[in-house]
């Protein structure tokens, strides 16, 4: 029995020790990234600094494109872009006067400021949300589960990365990523996402990213440390007045057994284009096999069957 | 069918409607290219080691020649499909029981083997024993080569491919009988003395069966994940793919007597087959383009 537990736990639910699992007989603590989005200014500082520290291509090319999605032109993470910073604009933007008369900075940085700034702030008439995704370096990392080459590892930090040395480019990973997250870069074939820095990390700084973000919006640390900066954070918020504030991917408890990185959100995740409940795919392997087993069985039954018959 | 759109319209919200996963990077006609020829290299194993058990030689040695080319086209498939092909190697670098990929690699590796190693000697005349142990034992290899694709799929984040676990192992299983049986129906085709191929006829059309009814599992599924296999370019392709099996089982039927029926029966049972692979293929992309698949599945359960 307990070999079967440590299995099933092997494949989801909540994991403590995801780098000694891993086989890491002694290891670092397991680091993080918590990012508080209502203190994101973006300022997509965390983009460029990924950029220039892995000295990531331009998916693009060169060519100038422009969503016309309010400020984000990068507009998802992807094989070159392992920071992305997503713009919300929501309510009306010109439904009128505010009864405040004009917009205050404050209105449109949203709740979280508002209430900061200034107790009897009118409701704001729009707020902006900003968001500064990254790979969740998930305690089930479904990318890891189906890597067929053992391309994708877990490092001594708990993080997940690609060695690219090894990586053959089947894409199974993209398929398996419940965020969408890693993906191929068509011109080299193989898979690239988030390291969280692994160079930085085993020279004992932390990710570029969360060293540029000048608001403290990307933290990093060991996730035992961040989990509890976090609920305190959403109690502080709650507490003035801002109800929206959630946590996501906090949970070792969830689909995925916790991310590694994970985020204040002021609304919804799929308002974010984050999925609301992922769940690791490999949490129903066992059931999957066992119906390709039973496929498998019924194809030699029916050959059976079709030379049962007598010979004409 | 109220319960299909768990999330009304105008409910839902996204991200500038962009998709939420990454659409796959398999492409056409790549995956069904290599859906297809493993599953008929794995049913034709089994066939020609059926054939050889019950003394049906001619039968017993188109199985073989099948299974091995059908083997190498796979193969050939699987690599174009890598973004490092030189690296394909690199498949056989692990045995990794949470990767189906990776299981499905030593499954393919070891069917290759074997079922080369039972047509050589078919061809040759060589080792005749030892190409009919080999022959025996890829009718082992054979049924996990044609159905762990259904695990590959269904173990992705893809709405349409995780929700579908338990029908797509069976679309394939029906789908490898189907084939093997129009690879045996077609070479019958060719032949004036048919009496060998009485199996593969009713392999055939056991397949049929099993494939159509698959099928509409797949279209019946529950909840939104289900909607790509009813509707749009997918949905017409999985009809379109089960009209060409029925029609195939039919002539199947009249295949005893006329060659020509039984040339048609093979082409449409074979056209069948391969359309339902593409129809799997783009209901997958059409789940994983689409946010309110994802939202949809992960908020109503679907
Ligand atoms: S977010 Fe996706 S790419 Fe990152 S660790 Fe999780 S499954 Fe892998
Ligand atoms: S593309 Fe590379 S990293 Fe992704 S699953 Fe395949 S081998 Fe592993």
């Amino acid at each position: 029995m307990k070999h079967q537990a440590s299995v099933a736990s092997r494949l989801y639910g909540r994991l403590d020790d995801v780098s000694g699992e891993a086989g890491y007989a002694e290891h670092p603590p397991r680091v993080g990234f918590f990012t508080d989005t209502s203190v994101c200014i973006g300022c997509k500082a965390c983009e460029v600094a990924c950029k220039e520290w892995n000295a990531l291509p331009d998916p693009d090319a060169g060519v100038l494109k422009l969503s016309g999605e309010s400020y984000d032109n990068t507009s998802a993470l992807g094989a070159s872009s392992w920071r992305h910073v997503a713009f919300i604009e929501q309510g009306p933007l010109d439904a009128g006067a505010p009864a405040a008369g004009g917009l205050s900075p404050a209105d449109v940085l949203g709740p979280a400021l508002a209430g900061l700034a200034s107790p009897d702030s009118v409701a704001p008439a729009t707020r902006w949300l900003m968001a500064s995704d990254v790979c969740k370096h998930c305690t089930h990392a479904a990318c890891l589960d189906v890597c067929p080459t053992g391309a994708l590892v877990r490092t001594e930090f708990g993080t997940v990365i690609v060695q690219s040395d090894v990586c053959n480019g089947c894409a199974y990973c993209v398929s398996a990523c419940p965020f969408g997250v890693i993906d191929r870069r068509e011109d080299d074939g193989r898979a690239w996402k988030c390291t969280m820095c692994y160079d930085r990390l085993r020279g004992g700084m932390e990710p570029a990213c969360a060293k540029a973000c000048p608001t403290d919006s990307i933290q990093f640390g060991p996730l035992d440390e961040l989990r509890v900066t976090a609920a305190a954070r959403v109690q502080e918020l709650h507490a003035s007045g801002v109800t929206d504030a959630r946590l996501y991917g906090a949970d070792p408890d969830d689909g995925i057994g916790g991310a590694g990185a994970f985020f204040l959100l002021l609304d919804e995740p799929e308002v974010y284009g984050l999925p609301p409940n992922p769940v690791v795919t490999t949490k129903d392997l066992p059931a999957m096999w066992k119906w390709a087993g039973g496929a498998a069985a019924l194809l030699v039954a029916g050959v059976a069957a079709a030379f049962a018959g007598r010979r004409p | 069918m109220s319960e299909e759109r768990q999330v009304p319209e105008a409910e839902f919200r996204s991200y500038y409607g962009r998709p939420i996963l990454k659409v796959t990077r398999w492409k056409e006609p790549h995956l069904p290219a290599y859906l297809f020829l493993g599953e008929l290299s794995g049913a034709a194993a089994v066939l020609a080691a059926a054939a050889a058990a019950t003394r049906r030689p001619a039968l017993a040695r188109s199985g073989r020649l099948i299974a091995a080319a059908a083997a190498y086209g796979g193969a050939g498939f699987l690599t174009a499909e890598l973004g490092r092909p030189e690296r394909f190697v690199n498949m056989l670098r692990v045995a990794k029981p949470t990767s189906p990929m990776s299981m499905g690699s030593w499954i393919l590796a070891a069917h290759s083997g074997l079922v080369s190693a039972a047509a050589a000697s078919e061809v040759t005349g060589q080792l005749p024993v030892l190409g009919a142990a080999a022959g025996l034992a890829a009718s082992v290899t054979g049924p996990l080569l044609a159905t762990y694709p259904g695990v590959l799929l269904a173990n992705t984040a893809v709405p349409a491919w995780h929700t579908a676990y338990r029908e797509l192992p069976l679309l394939f299983a029906g789908g490898a009988m189907t084939a093997a049986g129009a690879g045996g129906l077609a070479v019958s085709a060719c032949r004036a003395d048919r009496t060998d191929f009485d199996a593969a006829r009713r392999l055939a059309l056991a397949g049929a069966v099993m494939e159509s009814a698959a099928g509409f599992g797949l279209e019946r599924l529950h909840g939104l994940s289900g909607e790509p296999y009813r509707q749009g370019n997918s949905g017409n392709l999985l009809r379109t793919a089960r009209f060409l099996t029925i029609g195939g089982a039919a002539a199947t039927l009249a295949a005893r007597r006329s060659r020509i029926a039984a040339g048609a029966a093979a082409a449409l049972l074979t056209a069948g087959g391969v359309c339902a692979k593409f129809a799997v293929l783009r209901a997958g992309v059409a789940s994983a383009r689409d946010p309110r698949y994802v939202v949809a599945a992960q908020r109503g359960g679907a």
